[in-house]
């Protein structure tokens, strides 16, 4: 397992100093939340009802834009070459990867959307709870975006075609994610939702490192 | 440890780049492979370390072990797999413990790279990263080398330590193959000769 966390700790370190996806994805997120009330309207109530679900918008969106580094530059500079020779099964190489991802990315900006939110009027109360569903949910957010990462690895443009490989799998993160962050306003609770929502974390990290690994595997053909 | 070739065939974009050639290296040889650009040196190289499929045809290690070829190697392409951000030990230091195998620090003593050891990779010349990708041999300390023109920016001196390194290493019962255009490493004990598009 040495080798797992030595590739998980440089792409953090990579992350850290080549700089850029986190920054740029935190930028993005903003831009897009400032840019709301000018579509539709300044009216409090209105934004206040729509925050949660913009903010999970913002959320996979900004994740969606850091994905198509993910595998690339170790494609191109034949890293990924070695890394498949090497010691550590090609599938937890993906894990590693996706889980440096989650680190990096996903799990800070999960945590800084709820109180982006309260730019939308997202109610003070609600922030908890949105926040919790979101870091539930970003762990689900990076496994299935490095799939997308993996597949597009070796494309040139491969950012254009990531939204259209992973935004129908996150559509039941987004219908769940929800549903978890509004929660306090159904007769049940946010608890089965919350718990549904861990379950897709779970069921994509069990598909995710043969997914990813299958479809890295295509690029040594 | 014998590695063999069988009657290898190996197709590119629909192309056969080579068909039907067999060899076999032994521990403590070194085999040149020579043929004109695009002839399949690199194409029979990426095969062996189990980056490209074999048309036709097989390639072992015998005796079978636990380890696939692919894990018995170390293939030095064109790429170098090194990160610009990180410095020149921490790159190897990462190889080292992906690959597995020999002490990062005595990796870099061969090839000089010690004095830049702290230095980040972008500011090397393309001799020095070239230096630190062959460094990278010793930090993976696998048996089989494949060496894609490994002499490619190297200084004199540099081209002297690597003959010196591939001695050593067939001294010690490795196997090397290298793709090569003029002057070679040491006498080759074989040579494969690919003969370019039909």
């Amino acid at each position: 397992m040495s080798g797992f966390g030595s590739l998980l700790w440089r792409d953090l370190v990579l992350m850290f100093r080549q700089g850029g996806s986190l920054g740029a994805a935190v930028s993005f997120m903003l831009a897009f939340v400032v840019m709301i009330p000018l579509a539709i309207g300044p009216d409090q109530a209105t934004l206040s009802r729509l925050a949660p679900g913009l903010m999970w918008l913002a959320l996979l969106l900004a994740v969606l834009l850091t994905t198509e580094r993910m595998f690339q530059q170790d494609h191109e500079d034949g890293s990924l070459d070695l890394l498949a020779t090497g010691r550590l099964p090609l599938e937890l190489v993906c894990l590693a990867k996706a889980a440096a991802h989650w680190l990096s990315v996903s799990l800070p900006l999960s945590v800084v959307a709820a109180p982006v939110g309260i730019l939308l009027n997202l109610d003070t109360p609600r922030i908890l709870p949105v926040m919790l569903a979101m870091v539930t949910g970003s762990l689900a957010l990076s496994l299935l975006a490095s799939v997308a990462g993996a597949v597009t690895a070796g494309l040139r443009r491969g950012g254009l075609v990531v939204p259209l490989l992973v935004l129908p799998l996150y559509v039941p993160v987004l219908i769940f994610g929800i549903a978890a962050s509004t929660g306090d306003m159904n007769p049940s609770g946010a608890t089965p939702a919350l718990l549904v929502l861990m379950a897709i974390a779970l069921v994509s990290l069990v598909i995710q490192p043969w997914a990813a690994a299958a479809a890295l595997r295509a690029y040594f053909r | 440890m014998k590695l063999i070739g069988n009657a290898l065939s190996c197709e590119r974009n629909g192309r056969v780049v080579f068909s039907g050639l067999s060899f076999a290296v032994g521990a403590g040889e070194y085999a040149e492979l020579r043929g004109p650009n695009g002839s399949g040196k690199s194409s029979l190289l990426r095969l062996l370390a189990g980056l490209v499929p074999a048309m036709a045809g097989t390639v072992s290690a015998e005796p079978a072990g636990d380890l696939t070829l692919p894990q018995l190697s170390h293939y030095i392409g064109h790429h170098d797999a090194l990160k610009n951000v990180m410095t020149v030990r921490e790159n190897i230091r990462f190889w080292a413990q992906m690959l597995g195998g020999g002490e990062p620090a005595e990796a870099l003593h061969p090839f000089k790279m010690e004095r830049l050891a702290d230095d980040p990779v972008q500011l090397l010349s393309a001799g020095q990263r070239r230096r630190l990708s062959l460094s990278r041999l010793l930090a993976a300390g696998r048996p089989v080398w494949l060496l894609d023109e490994p002499m490619t920016a190297l200084d004199v001196e540099s081209q002297a330590t690597l003959s010196g390194i591939v001695d050593k290493h067939l001294a010690g019962g490795g196997i090397v193959l290298a793709a090569i255009h003029g002057e070679g490493l040491r006498r080759p004990d074989h040579i494969i000769t690919l003969k370019g598009a039909a």
